[in-house]
C-alpha cells in the first residue's frame, strides 16, 4: 500500500495547514493572479520591492494541499533575492518537477533549492505537476510585470 | 414489496458473480485490491463485450452496407443487429429511431444543429437546468449564440432537486419562444434523478419538445422512451459496460424525418450528382462515413448482458451500495455530502473539511480506490454549490459493501494524515 508520503511530506502538510505570508500585499509593487482551469486552483501573488530586491512576497489562493503548500514556501524562498535571482529559482524549480535522471539531475546547484527538495516527490504524479509550478509561473509573470492572468493551459 | 419478496430479490442478485464477469476489477492498484468507484466516468467491460469486440476482429471485420461478400454481410448483420438490440432496450417502436452517434455528446450536438438550430430565431429559448453536464450546455449555447436566441437554467434548490414551479413559470414565461426543454436523467455531479416524464409532461402541453441526456440513467435503471414521453433520448455505451467510441440517439421519427444532416459523406445520401444529392431516411441520414461497427456490437452485447440481469435486484443492491456510501461517509465528521435530494442513484459527491479534493483522490488512490476529483463537467452546479470541486464516489451494479467500507476508511486515513 503507498502511503504516498513522498508526496505528501510533512512539511508540505504543515504549509497547506497553516500557509505562510497567507495575505493580500495592499502596497504591492507588482502582482499577478494565476490559475488551472483543469482543476479550479487559483493564486495570486503579491511582490513588494526594495529596488531590485523582493522585499516582501505574499500570495492568497485555494487550491490543493501540493498548491498551497508550493505557494507558501515560495513566498519565503524568494524574500530577499534579487529579481535575477528570484528568477533563476523559479527556473530551478521548474527543473526539478519537470526533468527525468532523479533528484538533482539538471540543477545547476541542487543545494540552492533546500528545503524546496520535498517537492521533488511530485515528479513522480504527472497530474499533480502544474499545482506544484502554479504559483511559480505566477511570481514569474509578477515580476515580468505582466498584465494578464497565468493559465497552466495557454 | 413485502419484506420477504425483499429478501429473495436480494438473495437473487449475485454480485461475486456479476464481477467474476468482469476481469479489468481483478486487479490491485498501489498493492492494494482496486476498488473503482469511478463508474460515472467510464465503467468497466464484461466478457461478453469483450468478446464481442474480438469476434468482429477475428471473424467479421469489414465494411459494412454495400459489400456483397460474406464479411460485408455479417458486418452489416452486427451493426443492424445492434440497432435492434438498442431499440428494444429503450423500448423504441422501431430500429429506425435510434441514430448511432460517437457518444452522448455528439448526440445532443446532433439535436442541437440539425433539430432546433433551423427553428431558433431571435429571442427564442433553450431551457436547461442548473445541474447539466457541459455537454448539455454548451451545445445549446453555440446554437443560442448563432440564432440570437437565449439558454435559461431552470434553478434547483439546496438538496439539488430540481424546480418544477420554475419550469412552468419559464414555459409559461417563454410561451412559443421555448424551442426545447434539455434535461439529464441523473445529474452526474449530484446523483439527482430528474422527474423526466413530469418534464415532458409539463413542456408537451405547451408543444415544446423534451431531450433527456440519459448518460449516467442507462446503466442504473430500465429506460422505456414510450413511457418517458421524452422527444430524444442520448446515451454513451462506454458509460454501460460497452466499448467508448459510440452512443446513441433515440428520436421520435416525425422529428428525425425532418431533421438535415449534421455531416456530409458516404452511407448518407440516396443519390448524389454534381447537381444535387438526396439524403438517404433516418437513420442512416445521420451515420455518414465507415461507423464505429465493432463498438456497435460491443455496445449490444453490453445491453444484452445488462438484459440479461434481474434489474430490480441490480436497482435494489445500488440503492443499498449509495444509502450505505451516504450514511458512512455522511457520519465522519468533517465530510459534507453535496447532492441530497431524495431521489437519488449512483453517485455520492462529498467533500472533507481541510483536504482538497484532489488531495482526496489522489490518498484514496494511494489506496487502490479510484474516485473522481473535480467540477465532473459541470461547472454551473458547482457554482450553485459555492464549490470549486468535490470528490466524487460513483457505483454500479459490480460494487460492494466491502467496498464502501474501504472508501469510508481511506477517507478516515487521510484525515490522519493531513491532521484535519
Amino acid at each position: 500500500m503507498s502511503d504516498l508520503r513522498d508526496l505528501y511530506q510533512e512539511v508540505i502538510l504543515d504549509h497547506n495547514k497553516s500557509p505562510r505570508n497567507f495575505r493580500e500585499l495592499p502596497a504591492a509593487d507588482r502582482h499577478a493572479h494565476g490559475d488551472n482551469p483543469l482543476c479550479g486552483d487559483v493564486v495570486t501573488i503579491y511582490v513588494g520591492l526594495d529596488d531590485d530586491t523582493l522585499r516582501e512576497v505574499t500570495f492568497q489562493g485555494s487550491g490543493c494541499a501540493i498548491s498551497q503548500a508550493s505557494a507558501s514556501m515560495m513566498t519565503d524562498a524568494v524574500r530577499g533575492k534579487t529579481v535575477a535571482e528570484a528568477r533563476a529559482l523559479v527556473g530551478q524549480f521548474r527543473i526539478l518537477l519537470t526533468e527525468d535522471g532523479g533528484p538533482g539531475a539538471g540543477l545547476e546547484d541542487p543545494a540552492a533549492l533546500g528545503k524546496l527538495a520535498v517537492f521533488s516527490g511530485v515528479k513522480d504524479y504527472p497530474m499533480r505537476v502544474k499545482c506544484a509550478t502554479l504559483a511559480w509561473h505566477t511570481l514569474a509573470a509578477a515580476l515580468e510585470g505582466r498584465q494578464e492572468p497565468v493559465s497552466t493551459e495557454s | 414489496m413485502s419484506l420477504a419478496t425483499s429478501k429473495a430479490v436480494a438473495h437473487a442478485f449475485d454480485v461475486e458473480a456479476v464481477r467474476a464477469e468482469f476481469p479489468g476489477l481483478h486487479q490491485e492498484v498501489h498493492g492494494s485490491p482496486l476498488v473503482y468507484l469511478e463508474n460515472a466516468a467510464t465503467t468497466q467491460k464484461p466478457r461478453a463485450v469483450i468478446a464481442a469486440v474480438e469476434r468482429f476482429y477475428l471473424r467479421d471485420t469489414s465494411n459494412i452496407h454495400r459489400g456483397v461478400h460474406t464479411l460485408a454481410e455479417r458486418a452489416t448483420a452486427t451493426y443492424e443487429g445492434a440497432r435492434r438490440t438498442v431499440a428494444r432496450f429503450l423500448g423504441a417502436a422501431a430500429p429506425e429511431e435510434v441514430v448511432f452517434t460517437r457518444g452522448t455528446t455528439e448526440a445532443i450536438n446532433l439535436v442541437a444543429r440539425s433539430f432546433v438550430r433551423p427553428r431558433l430565431a431571435p429571442g427564442d429559448e433553450v431551457l436547461v437546468t442548473w445541474m447539466e453536464h457541459h455537454a448539455n450546455i454548451v451545445p445549446w449555447q453555440i446554437v443560442c449564440g448563432e440564432a440570437g436566441a437565449t439558454l435559461r437554467a431552470l434553478p434547483i434548490d439546496d438538496r439539488g432537486v430540481l424546480d418544477l414551479d420554475a419550469l412552468d413559470r419559464a414555459l409559461e414565461r417563454g410561451g412559443e419562444r421555448v424551442r426545447l426543454v434539455a434535461l439529464g436523467h441523473i445529474s452526474n455531479a449530484l446523483g439527482t434523478v430528474n422527474p423526466v416524464r413530469e418534464v415532458a409532461r409539463r413542456a408537451h402541453a405547451r408543444g415544446v419538445p423534451v431531450l433527456v441526456d440519459g448518460a449516467q440513467a442507462v446503466p442504473h435503471m430500465p429506460v422505456d422512451v414510450a413511457a418517458l414521453g421524452c422527444d430524444f433520448y442520448a446515451f454513451s455505451s462506454h458509460k454501460v459496460f460497452g466499448p467508448s467510441g459510440i452512443g446513441v440517439l433515440w428520436g421520435r421519427p416525425e422529428h428525425l424525418v425532418g431533421m438535415p444532416p449534421m455531416l456530409g459523406g458516404g452511407d448518407m445520401i440516396r443519390s448524389v450528382s454534381f447537381e444535387g444529392t438526396t439524403y438517404a431516411d433516418p437513420p442512416n441520414r445521420f451515420e455518414a462515413g465507415t461507423p464505429n461497427i465493432e463498438g456497435a456490437a460491443g455496445l449490444a452485447a453490453a445491453l444484452d448482458f445488462l438484459a440479461g440481469l434481474d434489474r430490480e435486484a441490480v436497482r435494489v443492491h445500488e440503492e443499498a451500495l449509495v444509502a450505505h456510501a451516504a450514511e458512512e461517509l455522511g457520519r465522519i465528521p468533517g465530510v459534507t455530502l453535496v447532492g441530497t435530494a431524495p431521489e437519488r442513484a449512483a453517485i455520492v459527491s462529498f467533500t472533507v473539511r481541510g483536504i482538497h479534493p484532489h488531495d482526496v483522490g489522489t490518498m484514496l488512490d494511494g489506496r487502490g480506490i479510484a474516485i473522481r476529483a473535480g467540477h465532473h463537467c459541470a461547472q454551473p452546479v458547482m457554482q450553485r454549490f459555492g464549490l470549486p470541486a468535490t470528490a466524487r464516489a460513483s457505483f454500479a451494479l459490480y460494487n460492494t459493501h466491502g467496498e464502501v467500507e474501504a472508501l469510508a476508511a481511506a477517507v478516515r486515513h487521510a484525515q490522519g494524515v493531513f491532521g484535519v
